[in-house]
């Protein structure tokens, strides 16, 4: 029998709450964390897309201005939510070699790498300053990480775009079932607003246009969305091993049931249209979790937004849970966050969570007319999740074909 | 051409920026490693800067001679009359 997971700390900083609480109290409301872009490069570059969804705290409000200099700023999205995580897990006495970090990104330190770029081209090579190499590598959110908790049994950094933040959760439940950690800080972290990435995004018809009103460019399952919105923001949650986590005495919020991996090797960007690999993840997942498809009732659902995968997702769905579809209450947060790419996982992690531990689900915006291909029951207002036992799911996929489904039980 | 005192006031300036250290702890008998905790990537990071606010070329090879505050302000100063 494999060790039981179950979660006791939650962190994250996002456009829409720089911490949990805030977060929550937002995404039961329903706001969204998009706004119209200031900056000077957003007119010098002449960008097809001028708006994206900061974070609602700038990390400088929680870092020293000595800690955030030496960090690019995915590092310090991670280093806030994994702090408040850590915090909020409130584990003493830990054996540091027992502990392992396990957090993702989908771009890294896309900033530093830039701005060094930019000074290598005005200055010369001598001002290239000797921190670039370790606040642009990916693995920095997960090496400040653990540098700052203490963490010694390895700081691992999935990448697999956009599912890359619920990949460190797979990651978690596998190190810590295997016997090599008993506690696992599993996260992601993304900072790329960032002229070029909105560009390139932008080429590939990624983003929404909707540059006069960005407040509803991001709806999912709409039939008028056009594309997703750029997001930016870490996640955190503390992975434990029960049997540690009750030893201490500690809060439980959930059950980390099950996760699956998979790959599509279809395309590199275009989702498989009859979205088999998410099928296999969603089946996959529940069979690790030891579920029935019947048992869920909640799942937090990749929804972007964009024209194209939306619909695979809803496929995948049927096909993983069948007629049960029609009874499972799906929310797309993307709607109130945007897009925090390799982020978004993680963040979307801790929503389902919640969802699951105050047993209500958060809302999605913007729908205001469902497309009829994709008839779920999304939830647009408060919605409370059934008494007794109940399990929740959250999607991810990322462009290359990858697939990440995590299952989250009660306790 | 600055004085002694304004290259280490400079000096103090820059350490204060990179590690947050108060300005009056760096003092001219201080050193970089031992006294002030100041790591190579740091150390390197103060010499880049220094050589933009002062004008002057510090060799990566002589760097490591720099053990002082006090070593600091006196390659700087003959370094701006050669």
């Amino acid at each position: 029998m494999a060790r039981k997971v179950v979660i006791t700390g939650l962190g994250a900083t996002t456009p829409i709450g720089g911490d949990v609480p805030t977060m929550w109290k937002n995404a039961l409301k329903g706001v969204s964390g998009a706004r119209t872009l200031e900056d000077d490069w957003v007119e010098k570059y002449n960008l097809p897309v001028t708006f994206a969804a900061r974070v609602s705290t700038p990390a400088s409000a929680v870092l020293s201005r000595h800690e955030a200099k030496r960090m690019d700023p995915s590092t310090q999205f991670a280093m806030v939510s994994a702090r408040e995580a850590w915090a909020d897990a409130g584990i003493e006495g830990l054996d540091r070699e027992r502990f392992a970090v396990s957090f993702a990104t989908g771009i890294g330190g896309v900033w530093t790498l830039l701005d060094a770029w930019d000074t290598l081209r005005e200055k010369g090579p001598r001002r290239v300053l000797p921190m670039t190499v370790p606040m642009l590598m990916p693995n920095g959110p997960a090496a400040a990480v653990s540098l700052d908790l203490g963490a010694r049994a390895g700081a691992f950094t999935p990448v697999s775009a956009c599912a890359s933040g619920t990949e460190s959760l797979h990651q978690g439940i596998d190190l810590i079932r295997a016997g090599r950690a008993d506690v696992v800080l599993a996260g992601g972290a993304e900072a790329a607003i960032h002229p070029m990435p909105l560009a390139a995004f932008s080429s590939m018809q990624a983003l929404s246009r909707r540059n006069d009103d960005p407040e509803h460019a991001s709806r999912p399952y709409d039939i008028d969305r056009d594309g997703f919105v750029m997001g930016e923001g870490a996640g955190a949650l503390v992975l434990e091993a029960e049997e540690h986590a009750l030893a201490r005495g500690a809060k439980i919020y959930g059950e980390l049931a099950g996760t699956a991996v998979t790959s599509d090797s279809y395309h590199i960007t275009a989702p498989d249209p009859e979205g088999l690999g998410a099928t296999r993840a969603l089946k996959g997942a529940l069979f690790d979790a030891r579920v029935q498809a019947d048992d869920v009732v909640h799942v937090n659902a990749h929804a972007t937004s964009t024209p194209v995968g939306d619909k695979p997702e809803y496929s995948a769905l049927r096909e993983a849970l069948g007629k049960h579809v029609d009874d499972v209450c799906v929310s797309a947060t993307k709607s109130q966050t945007g897009h925090l790419l390799g982020a978004s996982g993680a963040v979307e992690a801790v929503m389902t969570v919640l969802a699951v531990y105050e047993r209500t689900a958060p809302i999605t915006i913007n729908l205001e007319n469902q497309d009829p291909d994709i008839p779920l029951d999304v939830v647009t207002s408060e919605r409370k999740l059934p008494s007794g036992d109940i399990v929740a799911l959250s999607n991810s996929f990322g462009f290359g074909g990858h697939n990440a489904v995590i299952v989250i039980r009660n306790v | 051409m600055a004085s002694n005192e304004e290259i280490q006031a400079g000096l103090a300036e820059i350490v204060n920026e990179e590690t947050g250290l108060a300005p009056e702890a760096v003092e001219l008998d201080k050193s970089f490693t031992d006294d002030l905790d100041i790591d190579s990537i740091s150390m390197m990071t103060i010499v880049v800067n220094a050589e933009e606010k002062f004008g002057v070329r510090i060799p990566d090879e002589e760097v490591k001679n720099l053990k002082t505050v006090g070593d600091a302000v006196t390659y700087i100063s003959n370094a701006q009359e050669g």
